[in-house]
């Protein structure tokens, strides 16, 4: 990591020319800081920021760069016809280049083109980072040099520090629009890619899933079917299930909580709940899958009913478990928010607790319960490690709880994990997938959290 | 309302009270205490049918804490302890043979802000009766929520917009719509904690003139902060002074002359 | 009257029903908690021991040092294999057999060679002599021994035979088996064999993955909250940015995978299966928790500490950063940890940045190949050897005291620091 050996060098230079900057203005001021405009700590900080933000930004935008700059230099030195293959093989002949470079492949059986073109690519990657580092250090030296000979009793630095700091902090705060736009962007990419092989109707509307029959490239239907009905049927099922299991234990729990509970049963249930939804989704897999599915399959056998052991009703019981506490937790906060003054009208008529609850609490808090439903629905759909671990792999088109049935997320996991090359429309049906998943569950999520919004504003 | 207190007790056509009939409610030695600290000492006083009964002093007296002792409303309050006898016809309303489900049927309350459910208007009314059942029939459902609203002096205002939410009407209709939930199941006592103090004059007024009709009906007690208030609607004035009732008697005793001169001091605006 | 009485009955009954339900909601979600918590101490607690047999080793100095010159290159590299398997023939003669041989050492945990070479390595005088040494049994003598398996289902599921089953009695006659506190447990990495496998690689892995996560999302969470409560001008692009952060922090969390695989991976090239690639999905996953909870503890702080601070001639910036953010800072700092603690236990991103691969060696660094707890436990749990079922509950064990010791720290924060305004 000598880009952290060169960040570390460039805070070095920074700190330094915090003294220097610090040392100058108090010289200036001749030791009376009543003297200049700001204090000397924030001339200290003035040089600091010349010098360690044109350094950063050069650095951050080598980072991004680097790999598209080096591909092009690199092109010339490419083994001979390389220009004519196809975008897979293309593609492949990089990942050699790419491993022999990093050591990870002997230079005995490798293409002496390769071999050459590796060397090239090392080459590249040295002088380019060289480069770097001379210009990253020679901008942070030169902003001192700059930035001290600015310095003047005079001088508005703490406005200077205080703007920049600003504009950092506002950097800081579109991390999270980044993040978004990185998202829609890269499944809007991918998708875009395997759509361009899958026809979109085949993919939303086509019963058969079977993306891992494509065996060899010439084989019929080499792409494999992608018709994604039955994974969004197995998800719903799931779905449901987990509903039908967290909504009326985690609703009766937070009415419990809320109304009946006194301190003492409170200070049981409350840390209880909490810690259910501490858990690590994983382990509720284990539990889903080790210990749930296999008593499911021995208690159906006892019946005399056939039960799958990885089955669509052990992933949901198990997943409404982990939905309880989620469910719990908002409709408590939603109940609170009705007034007490609706709870006395109704108990100064004289109607039981029961009947409060029923016929003044719930329907006044019904929307923001909706909200918190349609959240945990939205919890529900994206779960990924609960389903990977027990509802299995079979993109089985049925209605059978008992069965076993496949999710939108256990596909996207089975896709991606392991190794793929990342071309097929195999790994590409992933995100394609992946931007269903996150279609849904934002549009789940904007409707819920406008309805929890209009609800506490109703009583606000 | 700078001016001074007009003390003419309006006439009313309302039967005088028998003195002589025993009290509907009637609480004795009654004391509240919040947690460790006590809000009430030794209360007593009895309640008449066909009489307002008035309740006043500074804020912080007591006198909110008493009524929600009169149907039990402090039970709602976590840490709230009553002790002393309050009967209702004779009977201990602690009594565990006397539900309390039952006791707030019999007496009724209407809030300091009007607090309609969210629900229609005439879902607001039909709640009561229908959690009693009181209605065999839709019909006569519907007859209760047009007999209660009528004696609201509603009726003429919502008759059209019985299906609108509660919370769209006006404060003013909003209050007179708790107080039409609150007769809707018959009570026998109603207890106002200070039903005109989020209203604007107009709307008071309208809801004095109810208060006075209603008399004919119930017992009720009014606690209120506006001694004008209970110069005009009361013929029974009790006075609350940090959490023991100072003095009562006939309104238009307290408000003439009255024995204690803290009473003297609250009543001619000394202090409170 | 009796109507009525009749009626009031029911409608207490009716309150007593639904007042039933709620306890019954309540009592289920403890009882669940129990359970979950009580079966995973019951399977994992046993993984904290490990089954040794007592072997008399004879240290022939022909088969590990044949040219005698004790050299420790020469001392490593030796098969002392051989050793234990010779150990294990001369304690029963009777196994003449192939068969019977290769079972006789399936006794023996490959581990016992290396347990053996690290002990000779260290006393090089042991060589040429007799040395009495517990060494690790195989997985299948530690299931039989700790009582997991019954012999039946050991021996009619092929992974035990007559003469074995024999042996372990023969050599528990004569106190030669015995348990030990399974130290390797916590110090080994990742293997195929279940009685070596251990968690090391995976804790440091997610140490790891968590010191990226922080450096990373706790400057960014608490740069970008204080910026939008207190200096954010109230416009369109900043409700933009609130209603965004709202929403990723609904966004499931493998789509956070797949934007890692995108974009870190196949973008700008990073290292699969790296704690750093890990630590920058997994930070981008919590910024949006750390910065509601930030902006929450923030706005918990009253506006007379900034007027106060504003009325002495302090910049606004000033009376943020000497005032406001250090009283809130015990606030985000839990908001931050309960966030950290969500991260550690989050699996499925991490699968789809290739953390998810076998790798046994301890990573020394955030761009080694590494694992994390929760993915050990997914990979284990997936493990067919029943060996692992074991391992799996002890390392869920460790990574639930992991988050405990997270929270605690958050619950004793808030206890210590809470001030109410």
């Amino acid at each position: 990591m000598s880009h952290v050996a060169l960040a570390a060098i460039l805070l070095l230079l920074a700190a330094l020319g915090y003294t220097m900057g610090r040392r100058r203005a108090t010289a200036l001021s001749g030791g009376q800081a009543r003297r200049l405009h700001s204090l000397p700590s924030y001339h200290g900080l003035y040089v600091a920021l010349w010098c360690a933000l044109p350094a950063a930004a050069v650095l951050a935008v080598w980072l991004v760069a680097e790999p598209q700059i080096i591909a092009v230099l690199l092109m010339p030195s490419l083994p001979p016809g390389s220009a004519g293959l196809t975008d897979g093989a293309f593609q492949l002949l990089l990942g050699d280049i790419e491993s022999f470079a990093a050591g990870r492949a002997p230079e005995a059986g490798t293409d002496p083109a390769v071999i050459a073109a590796a060397r090239r690519l090392s080459e590249l990657r040295q002088s380019g980072f060289i480069l770097l580092a001379l210009a990253a250090i020679a901008l942070g030296a030169g902003g001192i040099g700059w930035s001290r000979s600015r310095i003047r009793p005079g001088l508005r630095a703490r406005n200077a520090v205080e703007r920049a700091t600003i504009v950092i902090m506002i950097a800081a705060s579109t991390v999270a629009i980044l993040t978004t736009v990185g998202i829609v962007m890269s499944l809007l990419f991918e998708s875009a890619r395997f759509f361009a092989q899958v026809p979109f109707s085949d993919f939303l509307f086509g019963l058969q899933w079977s993306p891992q029959t494509a065996l060899r490239e010439d084989q019929v239907g080499s792409s494999g079917a992608f018709g994604a009905v039955p994974i969004f049927a197995g998800t719903f099922i799931i779905t449901l299930i987990a509903m039908a299991v967290a909504v009326p234990i985690g609703l009766m729990a937070a009415v419990y909580m809320s109304e009946y509970a006194g301190k003492r049963a409170r200070a049981i249930a409350k840390p209880a709940l909490e810690m259910l939804a501490g858990i690590p989704t994983v382990v509720y897999g284990f539990i889903a899958a080790i210990m749930v599915g296999p008593a499911l399959r021995d208690a159906g056998e006892w019946v005399g009913l056939d039960v799958a052991s990885e089955s669509a009703l052990a992933a949901g019981l198990v997943m409404g478990v982990m939905i309880i506490p989620f469910v719990s937790s908002l409709s408590d906060d939603v109940m609170n928010a009705v007034p007490q003054t609706l709870r006395d009208g109704s108990y100064a008529i004289g109607a039981t607790k029961s009947e409060t609850i029923v016929r003044v609490v719930f329907p006044a808090a019904l929307p923001g319960i909706i909200g918190a439903v349609l959240l945990a629905v939205s919890r529900a759909v994206g779960e990924t490690m609960i389903v990977v671990m027990a509802a299995g792999l079979a993109a089985n088109l049925t209605a059978n709880p008992l069965q076993a049935v496949t999710t939108v997320t256990v596909q996207i996991v089975t896709l991606l994990v392991g190794d793929q090359e990342f071309d097929s429309p195999k790994t590409l049906a992933a995100f394609a997938l992946g931007l269903v998943l996150f279609a849904v569950t934002l549009a789940t999520n904007v409707i819920a959290l406008r309805v929890v919004r209009r609800y506490r504003e109703q009583y606000e | 309302m700078n001016q001074p207190i007009a003390f003419t007790l309006k006439p009313t056509s309302a039967p005088a009270v028998a003195v002589d009939s025993p009290p509907k409610m009637s609480a004795r030695g009654v004391d509240v205490f919040y947690g460790e600290k006590q809000a009430l000492f030794d209360v007593d006083i009895d309640i008449h049918r066909n009489r307002v009964t008035a309740l006043i002093g500074p804020s912080g007296c007591g006198k909110s804490t008493f009524i929600r002792c009169l149907n039990r409303m402090n039970d709602v309050i976590a840490d709230a302890r009553v002790r002393g006898s309050i009967t209702l016809d004779g009977q201990d309303i602690h009594d565990p043979g006397l539900d309390v489900v039952s006791l707030r049927a019999r007496v009724g309350m209407v809030f300091q802000k009007p607090n309609p459910f969210p629900k229609s208007v005439y879902e607001n009314v039909a709640y009561g009766p229908r959690i009693h059942g009181l209605a065999a029939s839709r019909g006569e459902l519907d007859d209760i929520v047009r007999a209660s609203l009528e004696r609201a002096g509603l009726w003429g205002e919502v008759a059209e917009r019985l299906n609108e939410p509660g919370t769209s009407l006006s404060g003013g209709q909003q209050q007179r719509l708790c107080i039409a939930r609150a007769i809707a199941v018959d009570p026998e006592v109603i207890l106002m904690d200070e039903p005109c103090s989020a209203l604007d004059p107009i709307a008071t007024a309208r809801i004095e003139e109810l208060i006075d009709e209603l008399r004919l009906n119930f017992a009720i007690v009014i606690v209120t902060h506006s001694m004008q208030q209970a110069a005009r609607v009361s013929q029974h004035t009790a006075f609350f002074h940090l959490g023991k009732l100072v003095e009562q008697g006939p309104t238009e005793q307290i408000f003439t002359s009255p024995r204690d001169e803290r009473t003297q001091g609250y009543v001619t605006g000394r202090f409170g | 009257m009796s109507a009525a009485a009749n009626r009031l009955r029911r409608r207490h009954g009716a309150e007593w029903r639904f007042r039933a339900c709620g306890a019954i909601a309540i009592a289920i979600a403890i009882a669940i908690l129990a359970a979950l918590l009580g079966g995973i101490l019951w399977q994992g607690v046993g993984a904290l021991w490990r089954t040794e047999i007592l072997l008399d080793i004879d240290i022939d100095a022909g088969t590990i040092d044949p040219a005698g010159t004790r050299d420790p290159a020469a001392l490593a590299g030796a098969d002392y294999g051989v050793l234990v398997k010779n150990a294990l023939r001369a304690r029963f003669p009777e196994a003449t057999e192939r068969k019977q041989k290769r079972d006789l050492a399936a006794l023996a945990s490959n581990e016992a060679a290396y347990a053996l070479r690290d002990r000779v390595m260290t006393e090089p005088g042991l060589i040429g002599t007799r040395l009495k040494l517990w060494v690790p049994a195989s997985s299948d003598v530690d299931m039989l021994w700790k009582g997991v398996l019954d012999r039946d289902t050991l021996v009619d599921g092929g992974r035990l035979d007559a003469d074995q089953v024999a042996w372990i009695d023969a050599l528990a006659a004569d106190g030669s088996v015995a348990t030990s506190f399974n130290a390797a447990f916590f110090t080994g990495g990742d293997s195929r064999e279940p009685e070596q496998a251990g968690i090391a690689g995976a804790l440091v892995g997610t140490i790891l993955t968590m010191a990226v996560t922080l450096v990373l999302s706790f400057p960014l969470g608490v740069a970008a909250a204080v910026y939008l409560e207190e200096f954010a001008p109230k416009n369109r692009w900043t409700d933009l940015i609130e209603v965004n952060i709202n929403n990723l922090a609904a966004v499931p969390s493998i789509v956070f995978g797949l934007l890692g695989l995108a974009v870190f991976l196949g973008f700008f090239g990073l290292p699969r299966s790296a704690p750093l690639v890990g630590g920058l999905v997994l930070s981008l996953m919590t910024l949006p928790t750390l910065i509601i909870a930030a902006r929450a503890a923030l706005a918990a702080v009253p506006p007379s500490i900034r007027d106060g601070a504003l009325a002495v001639g302090a910049s606004p910036l000033q009376s943020v950063f000497h005032h406001v953010l250090p009283l809130a800072m015990p606030g985000i700092l839990t908001g931050s940890i309960i966030g950290m603690a969500r991260a550690a236990g989050e699996t499925a991103p991490l699968l789809m940045i290739g953390m998810v691969a076998f790798i046994v060696d301890i990573p020394g660094g955030i761009t080694d190949p590494s694992s994390v707890l929760p993915v050990q436990v997914y990979l284990w749990a997936d493990a067919p050897e029943r060996g692992f079922a074991e391992k799996t509950a002890a390392a869920i064990l460790v990574l639930l005291v992991f988050l405990a010791v997270m929270n605690l720290a958050a619950v004793v924060l808030r206890r210590r620091f809470e001030r109410r305004w």
